[in-house]
């Protein structure tokens, strides 16, 4: 069955985000082990410009979503597996808007003011304090992988939609309509 | 006031409008307030600033604001209270590659000339050693004489590479900027 494609701005958003947490994660994971050195520096600036842009495009989507009707699901799925959905897209959404926050929070409580791109600083959002800093770097990292295990999650669910079902789910994501119509009621 | 205090007192006048002895409120000052004295600096880190100071300094600072030109300064600074970021990078700070606390374990500044500038602006030309590397340096100053204190107040930029500050990799400004911003608020007491 034809899917209703989410709009382009919304499509265009999702991959985009998808690829910035995927390297920002990757980058927070190797860099957490470096000495301090120039290379920790530049990566954790890497690491923090990128989180700061996906805070930024997070907003958007927020907003987006808010005012925007999801396109219709033309699948027939079980309850469970709707709620599931519902509840992975929103967990999805509040991971992503808070991690960046911590994140944000962690490095001013360490004592380094976060900018972006080396443009402008960002303001600091709690003053110097290293018990706090501790806390909100374990539960950063905690998040982070929780936003990990719950991405891969949402891939593993349209792959077996993609290929297991073939109900064409994942052209409503895509640029391109889908030619996987095959399974669909 | 008794008769013989009166006449000490029309003697030391004359003495001093006669230029003998100096007056009396050019104070001379030398105490230095470590309370109230402050030497800070920032540095730049991929384009955010550290602000970080050195808690810890002492020396021999002699002012007189009647002769500002004749003030002598011998500021000594110890590099272990070295304060910026967290405990990493103060670590850092302190080992081979920046300050080498171990073998420099304070900075020097030594005053060789001070031009007055009127106006309460003196610029104070000197020596400033940091990790056993000894630059000259001319530092613009202002004062205020404030009853019993004098507060100097000096912004200016050394270049961190001129001592071997970040040897290594370090040596990347890209990673940390090679200006860096220094502040030095300086209180003396009267003696």
């Amino acid at each position: 069955m034809e899917q209703t494609r989410y709009t382009t701005p919304a499509i265009l958003i999702h991959w985009v985000m998808a690829a910035l947490i995927i390297v920002a994660w990757t980058i927070g994971t190797l860099a957490v082990d470096m000495p301090l050195g120039p290379d920790r520096i530049v990566s954790f600036s890497w690491h923090k410009w990128i989180g700061i842009t996906v805070l930024f495009l997070v907003l958007l989507r927020i907003v987006w979503r808010l005012t925007h009707r999801v396109p219709e699901l033309n699948i027939a799925m079980p309850k469970w597996q709707e709620r599931t959905m519902a509840f992975t897209h929103w967990a999805l959404y509040i991971l992503m808007f808070s991690i960046p926050v911590v994140g944000w929070l962690m490095s001013s409580a360490h004592g380094y003011t976060v900018n972006y791109f080396g443009l402008f600083e960002l303001p600091d959002l709690v003053s110097k304090d290293k018990v706090l800093g501790e806390q909100l770097e374990d539960l950063h990292a905690l998040l982070a992988d929780g936003l990990m295990i719950l991405v891969g999650l949402h891939v593993l669910a349209a792959l077996k939609h993609q290929f297991i079902d073939k109900d064409g789910l994942l052209s409503r994501m895509s640029f391109h309509k889908s030619s996987n119509k095959k399974g669909a009621i | 006031m008794s008769r013989s205090s009166k006449a000490l007192a029309v003697l030391s006048a004359s003495l001093i409008l006669g230029g003998i002895i100096p007056a009396v409120n050019a104070a001379e000052f030398s105490a230095i307030d470590a309370a109230k004295s402050k030497i800070t600096f920032t540095t730049k880190l991929m384009g955010s600033n550290l602000n970080g100071g050195f808690s810890k300094f002492s020396g021999k600072v002699d002012f007189n604001p009647d002769q500002p030109e004749k003030a002598k300064a011998n500021l000594v600074i110890e590099i272990a209270s070295f304060n910026a970021g967290g405990d990493d990078l103060q670590e850092e700070a302190r080992g081979k590659d920046w300050f080498n606390t171990k073998s420099f374990p304070t900075a020097n500044f030594v005053s060789d000339s001070v031009k007055n500038l009127g106006n309460n602006r003196l610029e104070i030309a000197g020596k400033l050693s940091i990790k056993g590397k000894a630059m000259p340096l001319t530092m613009a100053v202002t004062y205020q004489v404030q009853g019993k204190q004098v507060i100097f107040d000096s912004s200016f930029q050394l270049l961190r590479l001129d001592y071997g500050l970040g040897a290594g990799n370090w040596a990347d400004t890209s990673a940390v900027a090679n200006e860096v911003p220094v502040k030095v608020h300086l209180v003396l007491n009267s003696n």
